[in-house]
């Protein structure tokens, strides 16, 4: 990953935010869509100055065209929950022209036929559902942490987060446990900028892309004659709601459940070990009481927000925070700027695994499109952190995370680590 | 002041005295009643603060907004009687509201 720096957006790009003070450019300048400051791990000052100053903002100009940036904690609930407003049509990407997102998939639908589509597979991330799966992703759990080196550095995304995320899904998906590799880089394929690690250009992506929808377009015709499974694929190939779907709906289906099911708790599980690495006293406090740790994972759901933003599209005019919004604009909701919102959230821009309403956060999003698969993220980082805490003193960060080139996956590429084991 | 009953899917109760005014989420997070999380802190914005009101009381607290039957046709475990506790506001009129809690919050 060392040619990061040398793809198409580096410092020297006309929208490159990298390296500049928050408050010394004209504030309209600032655009958060821009995915060099999160690489560089820079967003957090400028999001800070946009809350304060200006917390509906207008971008006029970005590499992304113009839209309004929504900053603020209650402003963004705001948005999220009058889908009547703020349509998830066509797209809930920033980029008009990510093909992927305008494959048709029930996040990028409103009412009724999102409705639908969703009830149609949310069982399987169901709470009902993931009692019976706690038995394997633990053994799982122990299985990957088992096979950890003591004393010697490693990178903790490829071992740990990515590893146990791609088995997760592979079990979701009943895809050949042997292939899974391939969910992880069609993952990260999907939501790449090429240029920025994953994928050099367009037709790299592209390429991967068909790879995975010919996969799938398999595994949909070997289910549709089999009898109804508890995977996921079984159950839109038999589902009343989904079954005669268009073949581009199921494919933007599963990216979506690829994307949403993968990336999210990988960068949350290495959000933690940093978030605890960078807050010592927080770690004492978990080694003092382990039964902290179901709070702290929902307070490392809110400091990580590993998914920066959703957009939505204005369906009328309207009015936000006293700013004019007219129909057909773009709005991008910023949670991970409303998740340190310290006029809604106590002490917001501090880390800490005690904190009281620690479930009240945006990361899962709010209304109709709350993140369908909120549970299993809760039950697999709970899971791995009371594993990690009967087998290691510390988890130590031993060098610099490299971070996703992304405004949207807000993530970890890399995280080195050396493994201190119980006294 | 107002009593509401809280049974666990477990059959554990609860009863708590609140004054009116609030909703039956609140008076059951200031009481420290297990099974509710009111992820979205009181705004029919998530579908976790579920709970089934027995038979007898549900003339009494009032009529879903199409917002809270929105969310709730989400929920997995959806019953007629189902409700969204951060909708139902304590009145003199719940005194001794009887409510169960799911077995999940989803």
């Amino acid at each position: 990953m060392s040619d990061v720096a040398s793809g198409p957006e580096s410092k020297t790009s006309k929208w490159s935010m990298v390296g500049k003070d928050p408050y010394a450019m004209p504030i309209e300048k600032i655009d958060l869509s821009h995915p060099g400051i999160w690489r560089a791990n820079e967003f957090l000052p400028f999001m800070e100055r946009l809350r304060s100053e200006e917390p509906v903002h207008y971008c006029p100009e970005s590499a992304v065209g113009p839209y309004w940036s929504v900053m603020k904690y209650k402003d963004i609930m705001e948005v999220d929950t009058s889908p009547h407003i703020y349509s998830s049509e066509p797209t809930i990407g920033i980029v008009d022209s990510f093909e992927e997102f305008t494959l048709p998939a029930f996040i990028s639908m409103d009412p009724p036929k999102h409705d639908e589509q969703r009830r149609v597979v949310q069982d399987v991330v169901a709470p009902a559902n993931l009692k019976n799966l706690e038995g394997l992703i633990r053994q799982r759990v122990c299985t990957i942490l088992d096979g950890l080196p003591i004393d010697e550095e490693f990178d903790w995304v490829e071992r740990v987060s990515i590893e146990l995320t791609t088995q997760m899904l592979a079990t979701l998906f009943d895809f050949p446990f042997e292939d899974r590799s391939k969910l992880t880089f069609w993952s990260d394929a999907a939501t790449a900028i090429p240029g920025g690690g994953i994928v050099s250009n367009q037709e790299e992506r592209w390429e991967a892309l068909q790879e995975c929808f010919a996969y799938f377009i398999r595994l949909w015709n070997e289910r549709v004659n089999e009898k109804s499974g508890n995977d996921l694929i079984s159950m839109l190939a038999h589902g009343e709601a989904t079954r005669d779907m268009p073949q581009e709906e199921y494919l933007g289906n599963i990216i979506l459940l690829i994307v949403g099911g993968n990336d999210t708790t990988r960068n949350s599980i290495s959000g933690g070990v940093l978030a605890l690495n960078e807050n010592p006293a927080e770690y004492d406090k978990l080694r003092a009481d382990p039964g902290l740790i179901r709070n702290m994972v929902s307070e490392i759901i809110r400091w990580q927000t590993p998914l920066a933003h959703m957009r939505r599209t204005a369906l009328v005019d309207t009015e936000l925070g006293g700013k004019q919004i007219k129909a057909g604009e773009k709005v991008v909701m910023w949670y991970a700027s409303g998740n340190r919102d310290e006029e809604s959230i106590e002490r917001a821009n501090e880390f800490l695994i005690d904190r009281k309403n620690a479930r009240q956060h945006l990361s899962f999003g709010f209304g109709l499109h709350r993140c369908m698969g909120n549970r299993l993220a809760e039950m697999q980082l709970t899971i791995v952190w009371e594993e990690i805490m009967k087998r290691f003193q510390k988890v130590e960060v031993v060098g610099e995370p490299e971070r996703v080139y992304s405004s949207f996956v807000k993530g970890y590429m890399s995280l080195p680590v050396k493994l201190q084991p119980l006294d | 002041m107002v009593n509401i009953q809280f049974i666990e899917h477990d059959g554990s109760e609860h009863s708590v005295e609140v004054s009116t005014g609030g909703s039956v989420m609140q008076a059951a997070v200031t009481n420290g009643v297990p099974g509710i999380d009111a992820d979205c802190g009181g705004s029919c914005s998530c579908a976790t603060c579920h709970v089934y009101v027995n038979e007898e009381w549900l003339g009494k607290v009032g009529e879903l907004s199409p917002t809270e039957e929105a969310m709730l046709s989400l929920s997995t475990d959806r019953k007629d009687n189902s409700r969204l506790s951060c909708q139902i506001q304590v009145t003199e009129e719940l005194d001794g509201l009887v409510v169960t809690t799911p077995e999940f919050q989803f």
